[in-house]
């Protein structure tokens, strides 16, 4: 038993309605209690889809359950099928479901229904969202593709050429409810295209069954979600011979790497610029002098697995930030983001409690976080900027405005949602530094209008009082104590790198075997990180 | 009971399970906790339904069951031990533990009960906890409500003075206002359920006449009543018309002198109504249909009728107590379609044919309606919003003119620029 106050994924049916509501022409029967509709306003109201997901839940109430909860069932597929005519029908069950053992996939297929059914076993009490999502894509593609005749597993690469026509790649993984994947997708398809490439199928978004069934005609599938695509990709690999890509096109760096793989894969040589123009502005931007501040900002990142290790790339590589913690909910994701983060001298935190979380950023003392919505509230309560990398969604991740997280333009993006934060940080510096003059009134700020300084500069305030009731706390342990004038003088300290200079001083104040804090140890201890 | 249509309907439903009524019940109660023994899915359903990212740490939670939890029964009461004391370490403030069943903790028979009598015996004068069912299998979103003031009635001090008891969570607003009002007519004793500390209970017995001031309480009522308590037969506190009606039928059960109820309540009354008129004439003619969710939707039914002159095509409830609604229901007018269950597509259906110029529905639908052209109001609103009394009237109409409004506005935009 796991107490959960809140939970970055959620159960593994929830991961199927994701591809079910991504597709055209599928239509899921879940064996599920009244309660578990609630799942859909996570697609009407959270990604503002004006469509139900095509979900028929059974409903299932207590008083069913001493009678004959299969005939339920088979009259809500019958029903179903007949309503909403799908190509391909998906069922399966929810966690309450999964204990009554109604088997609901075997019901489907004993009911002579003339289309395809997939059974769905997604173990709820062990499973996640992301899990239930990639195994329900898997299940389908291969329920699909089953009856195909297999394609000479020897895998011809410039078969494109010999036939006389442009390469053309399959875009797998982006779903509903994940992670700017409606305009990852356009920016993706724009980048190959320039290339020279041509997309085959995208799939589970906007796919159709029949879309599956054309999935095997491409020569390359590009895997750009591995949390959903991945068994996808392998199994087409293994069965059909199809190469897939292994690396995420997020950042600068890795969007050329990406172009080389599949100019690798293909055997199109090497990617050739068209122009001698920096296809994205990050470069230049992350280059040109007022990005100087920047160097060497302590940086803790957060999120699912392809986003963080993304993220923990371009901030090292392109940005000149120091990851100071990298992370991930992601079980499944656990070995590649360990492994990032062994490269970096870190330890990564696998956790899907936001409390360790917490604890690992304030442990931390970063200047900039990236991570979920929910790192974004911690950040938020410990006054350190923050930008959101990764599900899971939140309206603010559905913004009406184009912003891919990958290829050019996602480094662009990327370049202003992460660096932004930190010039408000900077800016509400300056504006704490002025608060006293005449011209902070209330009413005479920003002609940004910032509404949320007001309240920032109040958390910053808070946070600071809450800074000197720890100082006071620690003369009980025997700790350095800060004198009223050390404390003045630490106020003084911009918000955003008090915490990381108050625990340097701290740090320095016992290994120098001083008792009271005051100014002058301050600076002692800064004198002492910098030699 | 006059001719109100009383239909009924199954199929796939629409609608949450028990569980969401935590989202108010714990703002109510700041020194309770409530305590989910269930799945991955009840977490996620109570987070989505209250958007609880806002809290550093809720006083709400799920114990997840996981694959070994469903082993062993034996092992199930132990692992909840074990949580329940990790939770009460790190929150010291909380006075009373709610452990809330759900459909896997139904389903494989976990018996809470037994787990809070054991655990009330380890942390006796520290803890009291409690247990209800907010499971789907067995009730519906505002039902968890009634589940959880029904733990807490056993609780309460037996007295058999007279008081008033108000019963239902009310915005703590709305209820001053009562309590003043209620003092000015001479009632000297009011306490209401749940109260603001979890362990402040009111006291019962045969001197208490309780009125109910949400539609959804059958099972708290009955366990009231079973310990002495009146339980005042009203319609319910929404709108000018059901908050008069709801207070006299207080007054006259004090017997307190008409003359004074009504030279306290007329200006009141009067005041109301004119602030209410601006928005009758917006709903005035409209279609309504509402779907089934909260149980508020007769008295809602019944308002936006008698009081803002809407045409009512269907009122859904979830689950209709005849006997509760029977005030609500004579009020209807003649042929009312109350449509108890739902068969979630057919409905659908109906709205289409019928074309209302407002649907009140859950959160899954409104936008999908909204695309389709049909103006919504989203149910979940309505619990969380202070809508009941006199002086909310005019408020609580709002809410409904407000869709149609912006409707307006935007369609005239649209016109003006193509
Ligand atoms: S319907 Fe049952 S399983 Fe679903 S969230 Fe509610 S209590 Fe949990
Ligand atoms: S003038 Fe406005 S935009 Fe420029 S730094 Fe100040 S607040 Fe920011």
């Amino acid at each position: 038993m796991e107490l959960t106050l809140w939970t970055y994924e959620g159960p593994p049916h929830v991961g199927a309605m994701r591809i079910a509501s991504s597709m055209k022409d599928v239509h899921y029967v879940l064996h599920a209690p009244q309660g578990d509709t609630y799942a859909d306003l996570l697609f009407t109201m959270i990604e503002r889809r004006g469509k139900r997901p095509p979900v028929t839940y059974t409903t299932f109430q207590a008083r069913d359950l001493g009678g004959d909860t299969a005939e339920l069932v088979k009259g809500h597929i019958r029903e179903a099928v007949e309503r909403f005519k799908p190509k391909t029908l998906l069922v399966g069950e929810s966690c309450t479901a999964e204990l009554i053992q109604d088997q609901p996939g075997s019901l489907a297929q004993g009911m002579d229904l003339k289309i395809p059914i997939v059974s769905l076993e997604l173990p709820a009490y062990s499973k996640k969202e992301n899990w239930g999502a990639a195994e329900t894509f898997y299940q389908l593609v291969r329920g699909l593709l089953i009856n195909q005749t297999k394609k000479n597993i020897e895998y011809n690469p410039t078969i494109w050429k010999d036939e006389g026509r442009r390469p053309k790649v399959n875009l797998l993984g982006p779903t509903l409810l994940g992670f700017r994947c409606r305009d990852d997708v356009l920016e993706i398809q724009k980048l190959l295209g320039a290339h020279g490439i041509d997309i085959n199928v995208i799939a589970p978004l906007n796919a159709s069954p029949e879309d599956i069934l054309r999935l095997t005609s491409a020569d390359l599938n590009i895997c750009l979600y591995p949390e959903i695509a991945e068994s996808v990709c392998s199994w087409l690999q293994r069965n059909y011979g199809i190469p897939f890509t292994k690396t995420v096109p997020i950042g600068v760096n890795a969007t050329k790497d990406f172009l080389k793989e599949i100019y690798e894969l293909l055997g199109m040589g090497n990617p050739i610029s068209q122009t001698d123009v920096e296809p994205s502005k990050m470069p230049w931007y992350s280059k040109s002098v007022d990005s100087n501040y920047l160097t060497g900002k302590r940086v803790f990142i957060f999120g699912d697995g392809t986003h963080a290790i993304a993220a923990a790339r371009i901030a090292t590589e392109e940005l000149g930030f120091k990851v100071v913690g990298l992370g991930t909910y992601s079980r499944e994701m656990a070995r590649p983001v360990r492994a990032a983060a062994k490269d970096l001298g870190l330890e990564a935190l696998i956790s899907n409690n936001y409390l360790e979380v917490e604890a690992a950023i304030t442990e931390s003392a970063p200047e900039l976080v990236l991570g979920t919505q929910m790192e974004r509230h911690s950040a938020k309560r410990l006054g350190i900027p923050c930008a959101v990398i990764s599900t899971p969604i939140h309206v603010q991740d559905v913004p009406a405005r184009y912003s891919p997280q990958m290829g050019w333009e996602g480094a662009n993006v990327i370049f202003d949602d992460w660096v932004h934060p930190l010039m408000m940080g900077l800016e509400e510096h300056l504006i704490g530094m002025f608060r006293h003059d005449f011209e902070f009134v209330d009413g005479h700020q920003s002609h940004l209008g910032h509404q949320s300084i007001k309240q920032d500069l109040k958390s910053d305030l808070q946070s600071e009082k809450k800074l000197l009731d720890i100082s006071n706390e620690q003369s009980a342990n025997n700790e350095p104590v800060w004198t009223p004038e050390g404390k003045e003088e630490l106020a003084k300290i911009p918000f955003f790198v008090r915490g990381k200079v108050r625990r340097n001083t701290e740090q320095y104040a016992r290994q120098a075997g001083c008792r009271n804090i005051d100014s002058e140890t301050l600076y002692d201890a800064k004198a002492h990180f910098h030699a | 009971m006059s001719g109100a249509n009383l239909l009924k309907e199954s199929g796939p439903r629409e609608v949450f399970c028990g569980l969401t009524s935590i989202v108010w019940l714990h703002r109510r109660m700041p020194d309770a906790f409530f305590l989910v023994v269930g799945s991955r899915t009840c977490a996620h359903l109570i987070q989505s339904a209250a958007g609880v990212m806002i809290f550093a740490e809720p006083r709400f939670g799920t114990a997840i069951l996981e694959e070994k939890d469903l082993a062993g029964l034996a092992d199930a009461h132990e692992e909840l031990d074990r949580v329940v004391k990790d939770l009460l370490a790190r929150r010291p403030e909380i006075r009373t533990l709610f452990l809330v069943g759900s459909c896997p903790s139904e389903v494989i028979k976990l018996d809470l009960g037994r787990v809070a009598e054991r655990l009330n015996e380890a942390l006796i004068g520290q803890v009291r906890v409690l247990n209800y069912s907010g499971s789907g299998i067995e009730t519906t979103f505002t039902q968890g409500e009634d589940g959880a003031l029904k733990a807490l009635v056993p609780l309460m001090p037996k007295s058999d003075d007279q008081q008033l008891l108000i019963v239902g969570t009310l915005a703590n607003s709305v209820e001053d206002r009562f309590i003043s009002i209620f003092k000015r007519l001479g009632i000297k004793q009011i306490s209401s359920l749940p109260p603001r500390q979890s362990t402040d209970l009111p006291s019962i017995g045969s001197g208490t006449k309780v009125l109910l001031a949400q539609p959804y309480l059958t099972e708290t009522a009955k366990a009231l009543k079973h310990l002495g308590a009146e339980i005042l037969s009203a319609p319910f506190p929404l709108g000018v018309e059901g908050s008069i009606l709801w207070m006299k039928e207080a007054t006259k059960s004090f017997g307190i002198n008409d003359s004074l109820v009504n030279s306290t309540l007329e200006p009141l009354k009067l005041r109301a109504i004119k602030a209410l008129q601006p928005y009758k004439e917006k709903l005035s003619g409209k279609k309504l249909f509402l779907l089934p969710e909260s149980q508020l939707e007769l008295p809602l039914a019944r308002f936006l009728h008698r009081e803002c002159g809407m045409e009512l095509i269907e009122v859904g409830t979830p689950y209709l107590n005849r006997e509760m609604m029977k005030m609500e229901l004579e009020l209807l007018p003649e042929g009312t379609r109350v449509m108890e269950g739902q068969h979630v597509d057919k409905q659908l259906d109906r709205v289409r044919e019928y074309k209302p110029d407002l649907v009140v529905c859950g959160m899954g639908l409104a936008n999908p309606l909204e695309a389709e052209g049909i103006s919504t109001k989203w149910s979940i609103e309505l619990v969380f919003s202070p809508i009941h009394g006199i002086d909310q009237a005019a408020d609580l109409a709002e809410l409904f003119a407000r869709p149609l409004h912006r409707n307006e506005l935007l369609n005239q935009k649209v016109l003006t620029t193509a």
